[in-house]
């Protein structure tokens, strides 16, 4: 974070990967296609959440009700409203931006556990309220997306989402945009303003930083990209469903984060592809899965706070952003 | 059955609730209190002690208030051990940090619910209560279980009271509470109070969770709920303030089985999380507590 | 005699804690392009009042006005835009992130050219020479040496290019070279802000300041030249005078 890193190494990295995914799509089966796909996806979903936790220091257990924000806008505009999808994805990211500033505003005002408790308790509150309003959202069943709305039409171009290739370049666009953003935002001076907030923030207040704002800022944007996200998945998978925003989501989001190595911009996918991979090997063999999540978490936080990347940085590749 | 009454039910309903919960969240805001920690598996304790109960009173067959009375003291003992060993391994390394706390008692609820899971299984199993004893009121026959329960947590809560007030155990608990680094240069063992804090947390919600089992049923999620609600008792009684637990306790509980019966369970909930949200953003010290040290 | 604005005045300002009166009705005038020293006995109320003056602490009641301005009011952040630059008494750096990424941000707040890359770099060597850490522009602020890392406390004060800079026991822990530097450095920031400077160590403040004010129970003692204040039988009171004072010369 010196600024004296050469931009161009770490770039052409980040385009490297982009490059590698695309490939992925020619050579996976199709089992691990439509996995890849999903991973994408809420590879987007983690590093939303870095953006707050890893890069502002901000601990949320209540990211699920921006993803599921995002779920649901798209989800009821296109099930009651026939909208469609791009307008559909407007309305995920736009509900995740207003919900994460008014709960900026509110959170915002406490800080450590106090904020963990209070972002967990927003989240269980809008969960509970997707399930009260069950009339419209479908409740504990969800609501399914029929294929037929879940084509994009832009002009002239015409993209099937529920088309396994169609979907699995729509998550890759949206993730190599969302990294892209973070990596740049994470480069930039705001980028060393919310690091600087994170290791210090009396000091960054008197160096005449408004660090609610900036706060407040950080959030926004982490709530969107997390509602980009959820939207994305309502559109790519055809369904919406009130479990997105059980807190288990909120608790996923962490756990990849912290896997893959938190304020490294590459982290939330290396975690979200490990962890995603490790249950599902899990879930053949027993449906306690939940369990190897809950020894991970522990061996993270006891052997390896700094995750995979984290550590691969400190020990050898200081230049990774 | 008309309103009077049926309100006088709803009353005795909340009552026990509130009974259970205020041994459930006393648990929870003691180990706030004095290890300043949030523990997130302490519903899994509480689902530990309904799940143990039944293997024990399964086990032991017989008058269901032999495998009670047995339920009453191995499952607690059992949990509690757990805990310790929990605290021991995981927590104290972690120096008490209170974010990787936070993960680390995450993935302690996992591995709990989740070890439940696999031996207890996904059913919901009946536990016998010890005796089936009705008291006919006027109006309507109600538990005389139900009535003891009432009875029961009362007691353990003024003989957690007076544990935390008259003996020297409890002075221990209350001066490491006070001042750590304090305690640590007058000798205490402040390792070993955290430990025993931390169980004896655990055991209170074990010991609830015994109490309530005969009533509800064993199954492995059913920590989630209390869990949700000790967390709204505590902020709103005041971290680690035992008379506002209380007062908290009984006022949740009560409102809870109230509004429970006359509106929607989902509405009640949602509105009680989201005026404990709000009572955290702007009143953090909650009604009762003083603010934190 | 020109009659000048001053930059900075207290009236009636006070701050209590409980029963504590730490800062109990202070009126401060501070003239621009002073050295002034602020002493006074452990308690004294030293620290709680330079932070009322730079917003980390509201006040109990009075009011305080820079450049003319009302800022009673104004939140930290704000009146470190405005001017007051403050270096905190236990040092408050950034200490996992190098020692140029410690100015950079001060520097990047004041920038108003915007995205240039270079000003920004510029800015934050300037600082760093100045200060004289610019060889170590690339190592971790954590690592430094103590008395290192108090002049890149000062350094991010000055990086913000303040009209006020506050600070507070800058020499705390500097061995007899470093504070040496430190008096030629504040010496030269004088020639562009005014410096408003808690101490302990007299002998410094004798040298440097212009003009000494004494505080003692949350209130102005004396207020005069090094001269005056050494003469003044109710300051070497103050000092002396309880169980142990700080000798003064």
């Amino acid at each position: 974070m010196t600024g004296e890193v050469s931009p161009l190494r770490v770039y052409l990295l980040h385009a490297a990967i982009i490059l590698a995914l695309f490939a992925l799509n020619f050579m996976l089966p199709p089992y691990h296609h439509g996995l890849m796909a999903r991973i994408m996806v809420l590879a987007v979903f983690a590093m939303g959440y870095n953006m707050l936790f890893g890069y502002a220091g901000l601990l949320s257990l209540g990211h699920a009700m921006f993803f599921a924000a995002g779920m649901y806008g798209t989800g009821l505009a296109i099930t009651h409203f026939g909208t469609g999808v791009p307008a559909a994805f407007a309305c995920g990211i736009v509900a995740g931006a207003v919900l994460a500033f008014a709960i900026g505003l509110l959170a915002l005002r406490t800080s450590g556990v106090a904020f963990m408790i209070v972002t967990m308790m927003f989240s269980q509150v809008f969960y509970l309220a997707i399930l009260y309003f069950a009339a419209w959202t479908g409740g504990d069943q969800g609501m399914v997306l029929q294929q037929a709305a879940r084509v994009a039409t832009l002009g002239p171009l015409v993209l099937d989402l529920s088309h396994p290739v169609g979907r699995y370049m729509a998550a890759l666009a949206l993730f190599a945009i969302a990294l892209f953003a973070t990596l740049i935002t994470v480069r930039s001076r705001w980028g060393r303003v919310l690091v600087a907030i994170r290791e210090n923030e009396e000091r960054t207040r008197m160096l005449g930083y408004d660090t609610f704002a900036n706060k407040l800022a950080v959030t926004v944007l982490s709530g969107t990209i997390a509602a980009a996200a959820g939207s994305a998945f309502a559109l790519l998978f055809g369904y919406v469903g009130a479990n997105f925003a059980a807190v288990q989501y909120s608790i996923l989001p962490l756990l990849w984060v912290l896997l893959g190595g938190a304020a490294t911009t590459l982290g939330p996918l290396v975690g979200t592809v490990v962890m995603y991979y490790v249950t599902d090997t899990a879930s053949s063999y027993t449906s306690a899965w939940l369990l190897i999540v809950g020894v991970v978490l522990i061996a993270l936080v006891l052997f390896f706070p700094k995750g995979i990347l984290g550590t691969l940085r400190e020990r050898w590749a200081g230049w990774l952003p | 059955m008309a309103f009077g009454p049926h309100l006088f039910l709803a009353l005795l309903e909340g009552l026990v609730s509130a009974a259970v919960l205020s041994l459930t969240a006393l648990g929870l805001s003691l180990v706030f209190g004095v290890m300043r920690i949030v523990n997130v598996a302490h519903g899994e304790f509480f689902m530990l002690g309904a799940v143990l109960a039944w293997v024990t009173s399964s086990m032991l067959g017989g008058h269901p208030a032999l495998g009670f009375a047995a339920a009453l003291v191995a499952p607690p003992l059992a949990v509690g051990a757990v805990a310790w060993l929990a605290e021991r391994l995981v927590l104290q390394r972690l120096e008490y940090n209170p974010e990787a706390t936070i993960v680390a008692t995450i993935g302690l609820l996992y591995i709990i619910q989740q070890l439940a899971l696999t031996f207890y299984g996904p059913e919901a199993r009946p536990v016998p209560p010890p005796f089936n004893y009705r008291i006919l009121l006027p109006w309507f026959g109600y538990s005389g279980y139900k009535l003891s329960i009432i009875a029961f947590s009362a007691l353990l809560l003024v003989a957690t009271w007076l544990v935390l007030t008259r003996t020297k155990v409890g002075l221990l608990m209350r001066a490491t509470q006070y001042d750590r680094e304090i305690a640590q240069a007058f000798a205490i063992p402040v390792g070993r109070v955290y430990a025993g804090v931390f169980a004896l947390g655990a055991m209170l919600a074990a010991i609830a969770a015994v109490l309530i089992v005969p009533i509800s049923q064993a199954h492995y999620l059913m920590g989630h709920d209390p869990l949700l609600l000790s967390f709204i008792v505590v902020i709103i009684g005041g971290l680690g303030s035992l008379r506002g637990t209380v007062v908290a306790a009984i006022l949740i509980g009560l409102s809870d089985g109230i509004i429970s019966i006359f509106f929607s369970p989902t509405l009640a909930k949602m509105v009680a999380t989201l005026a404990v949200a709000l009572v955290l953003v702007f009143r953090p010290q909650g009604l009762f507590g003083a603010t934190a040290r | 005699m020109v009659a000048m604005t001053p930059l900075l005045e207290t009236r009636g300002l006070k701050r209590h804690f409980g029963g504590l009166k730490a800062v109990d009705g202070v009126d401060f005038t501070l003239m621009p392009g002073e050295i002034r020293a602020v002493i006074g006995p452990n308690g004294a109320g030293k620290t709680t009042f330079v932070s009322l003056v730079c917003g980390r602490i509201t006040p109990s009641a009075g009011t305080i006005v820079f450049q003319g301005r009302d800022i009673t009011n104004l939140p930290a952040h704000r009146r470190v835009r405005q001017g007051i630059a403050y270096a905190f008494q236990i040092t408050s750096v950034f200490p996992n992130l190098s020692v140029y990424d410690n100015v950079a941000l001060p520097v990047q707040r004041t920038l108003t050219d915007g995205r240039s890359q270079k000003a920004l770099r510029e800015g934050a060597m300037e600082a760093l020479q100045r200060t004289g850490l610019a060889d170590r522009a690339g190592v971790p602020a954590g690592q430094l040496a103590y008395g290192h890392q108090r002049l890149l406390e000062v350094a991010m004060g000055l990086a913000l290019r303040p009209r006020l800079l506050i600070l507070d026991e800058p020499t705390q822990g500097l061995s007899d070279g470093e504070i040496e530097d430190f008096v030629r450095l504040v010496q030269e920031v004088a020639s562009e802000a005014t410096v408003l400077l808690i101490e302990h160590n007299m002998p410094l403040v004798m040298r440097l300041a212009h003009c000494i004010t004494v505080l003692d129970a949350g209130r102005i003692l004396a207020e005069g030249t090094p001269d005056e204040i050494r003469e003044n039988v109710a300051v070497q009171q103050a000092y002396l005078g309880t169980i142990t004072g700080e000798a003064a010369a």
